[in-house]
């Protein structure tokens, strides 16, 4: 088939050509190189060294260092995306409702997204301190008292999923909120004629037609939750032990901090299949709900 | 002063050396230019400081050096190394002297001795305190010249010994009398709750708090060679179980990990009596405390003692001779004494020699500031920072096993059994080295 459209529009491919030739040499050839390396071991001081196999990967496995960013991740996605997607949409019903001070209130929702992420980490890190810090001074008002947030290994992950929760869901929103204007009053004047309950309108129109922008802001979120770590950076470099390290970030630390580019390289193609695998997944779950117009 | 090199001097006959030196010493007075990178871990106007000192020597030598703020010691390291493996780095850095092994092993820093040192190049790298030599040595050779170097030290409030009936004249000298002190100063209740203690346990900083007990408990982490660590050895078992003990059994500092950065800030709130920090925090703390404060040594088992830390200055292997040589020149205008006396007012760290101490500012200093002069005495009591290959990676093994025993998850002695066998394992292909 691509051949028979090549063959009809020769032009077309040289019109992709400038865009593909970046793909390939910024995207796919790093990514390539990174699979090769991940399969040799770098000499020590001289020794060793050349192919290794599946050893980068073995060691990988048993690192405790790992196995932990792994299933922080793991769960650090499973709770951040629903949670950020199900935020947005309310919040985005919410304002798209005619109520007083809607404006400031969608300004409000969104301002975390306008912030860097690193902006949003200092801040994070100030309401988090303990004993002075604004959690703090809540807790304590309520009676419960110094919670060590970021400081204890039971609390250290959930501190960062509610970080980006908090920066992602207004952004989340914004697309939502498109979405429920592109929504032709028609169908709500016909559903009140027909005497049609505001949930039951929701669940078989809204939904359904806010469906493409879910598949969007899913996939974003799922990106998100393991490709950014800028939080991780500034606020706990992924302690106490390891209980906030995200896999970007044991990457991160593998290859810049400890220079142990096998150990990073084999990390880095686990983290593009997981990618691979979420994107997959997500197309595969959404792909035959979404109507696309 | 034209430093000629003593390789040059020594590969030369007597009657030629002034030939062949020649183009060398021109060679190294060419040099206008040179980049070096520098972190900020204290809070203290560095960039200004060292921007200042920058501008002087240009003005005195007419070489340009020009300084790049690269973040904290490990962002320095990871910039530095990764700008000379991109052929483009800087000639020189200020870096964590504990880094000396990891940076030997990454095969980018040259020992002073290599540069070519001569008679007074020599005497200045004798004039530093011993304590500050710790962890510059392999080999027989210096790689690093001390610069902002500090001890750690148990910062406390005077007024809130007084208030809990302690005598604010002499801080505690043993284990066990210091946590009893930290017991009396703690007091939850109210609307100014404090902690009698905080010890910083975060990422990067909970390697450094343990040295700094270990050598309250005359005990060194490491061998000098970098090449193994004794983590889960008695001496560190009780050292832990001491640190774990101050939350658990006294009740006295909060449970979990501190962070470093919240620990200045709460000590100059009232929220804690003591901390331990770094001897650099001295200036900030000295011009933002509202309370009279005094600095002592880590208590003891049975003496006080502590561990050294901070930056030293590294050049480059791959830094031309004339640009080493310049190097070297600069490093040594930056530890002058009237030099080395004015950045350790200003910031907070150890005057590194004994001449700055003695600078006629410096004593007027002292005079009002008693406090800035306990650091000097503090020194022979101080052990080497926990310094080996992989640096880094190492100490982080140490700090989850520290946050770990410290939130309860792990006994201090499988903490630190566990972190023995992951460091070994990661020291192992160096030990044949």
């Amino acid at each position: 088939m691509a051949t028979a459209g090549a063959e009809r529009h020769p032009g077309a491919w040289l019109l992709v050509l400038p865009a593909a030739l970046f793909i390939f040499a910024f995207t796919n050839v790093p990514l390539l190189a990174t699979l090769v390396s991940s399969l040799y071991a770098s000499p020590v001081a001289g020794h060793g060294g050349g192919f290794v196999g599946l050893d980068n990967y073995r060691d990988l496995l048993t690192d405790p260092g790992f196995r932990t960013s792994l299933l922080n991740n793991l769960i650090y996605a499973a709770v951040t995306v629903p949670a950020s997607v199900v935020l947005a949409l309310l919040m985005a019903l919410g304002v798209n409702a005619a109520i007083p001070g809607r404006a400031t209130l969608r300004l409000s929702f969104f301002l975390p997204t306008m912030l860097p992420m690193i902006a949003v980490g200092a801040i994070w890190l100030f309401f988090y301190t303990p004993q002075y810090g604004l959690v703090d001074r809540f807790t304590r008002l309520v009676g419960i008292g110094d919670i060590n947030w970021l400081g204890d290994t039971a609390t250290a992950l959930p501190a960062m999923m509610a970080v980006a929760i908090w920066k992602q869901s207004g952004f989340f929103m914004i697309f939502y909120l498109a979405a429920l204007q592109n929504v032709p009053p028609v169908l709500r004047e016909a559903a009140s004629l027909e005497g049609v309950s505001h949930l039951y309108f929701f669940r078989r129109v809204t939904l359904p037609l806010l469906g493409p922008t879910t598949l969007f802001v899913t996939v974003t979120a799922a990106i998100n939750a393991f490709c950014v770590v800028d939080h991780v950076v500034e606020m706990t470099q992924g302690g106490p032990d390891n209980a906030s390290s995200l896999l970007l970030y044991y990457v991160y630390q593998a290859g810049f901090r400890d220079w142990d580019l096998d150990t990073a390289a084999a990390a880095t193609v686990v983290l593009a299949l997981i990618l691979g695998i979420v994107a997959a997944l997500t197309f595969a779950l959404f792909g035959r709900r979404v109507h696309y117009r | 002063m034209p430093a000629i090199s003593r390789r040059l001097v020594l590969a030369g006959a007597a009657s030629t050396t002034g030939l062949l030196s020649a183009p060398a010493i021109v060679r190294a007075q060419q040099v206008k230019e040179l980049n070096f990178y520098y972190p900020v871990t204290v809070s203290a106007p560095m960039a200004t400081i060292i921007a200042e000192y920058c501008e002087q020597y240009a003005k005195e030598t007419g070489v340009t050096v020009k300084p790049t703020y690269a973040g904290n010691y490990q962002d320095t390291l990871t910039k530095a190394v990764t700008a000379i493996r991109g052929g483009n780095g800087p000639q020189f850095s200020i870096m964590l002297t504990a880094d000396i092994h990891t940076l030997q092993a990454l095969d980018v820093i040259v020992p002073f001795d290599e540069i070519g040192l001569d008679k007074t190049a020599k005497d200045w790298l004798a004039s530093f305190w011993p304590a500050f030599m710790y962890n510059t040595h392999i080999g027989g050779k210096t790689w690093s010249m001390p610069f902002q170097r500090s001890v750690m030290v148990m910062f406390y409030n005077k007024a809130a010994f007084t208030k809990a009936g302690l005598d604010p004249d002499h801080y505690p000298t043993d284990w066990k009398s210091q946590a009893l002190a930290a017991q009396k100063l703690t007091n939850r209740q109210g609307s100014a709750p404090m902690w009698g203690i905080q010890l910083p346990a975060d990422i990067s900083n909970g390697h450094w708090t343990f040295g700094a007990l270990c050598g309250s408990n005359n005990f060194n982490l490491m061998n000098d060679s970098g090449t193994k660590v004794f983590y889960d050895a008695p001496k560190a078992v009780e050292t832990l179980e001491y640190w774990v003990s101050l939350s658990k059994t006294y009740n006295a500092t909060p449970p979990g990990v501190s962070a470093w950065p919240t620990l200045v800030p709460g000590f100059l709130r009232g929220d804690a009596a003591i901390i331990v920090t770094s001897t650099g925090n001295l200036a900030n703390i000295t011009a933002n405390a509202t309370f009279p404060f005094d600095i002592a040594l880590p208590a003891g088992n049975p003496h006080p003692g502590s561990v050294v830390g901070g930056g030293s200055l590294y050049i480059f292997k791959h830094a031309s001779h004339g640009e080493r040589q310049a190097a070297l020149r600069f490093a040594q205008w930056l530890t002058a004494p009237d030099r080395a006396a004015d950045w350790s007012r200003r910031t907070g760290y150890v005057c590194v020699t004994q001449p700055a101490f003695d600078t006629p500012t410096m004593k007027a200093y002292i005079e009002k500031n008693p406090v800035a002069a306990r650091p000097k005495d503090f020194l022979p009591a101080a052990h080497g920072e926990l310094s080996t290959f992989q640096d880094a990676r190492v100490q982080t093994i140490l700090e989850n096993h520290i946050a770990a025993a410290l939130s309860g998850n792990e006994t201090p002695a499988a903490a630190l059994k566990a972190a023995q066998a992951e460091a070994e394992g990661i020291l192992r292909r160096y030990q044949h080295v």
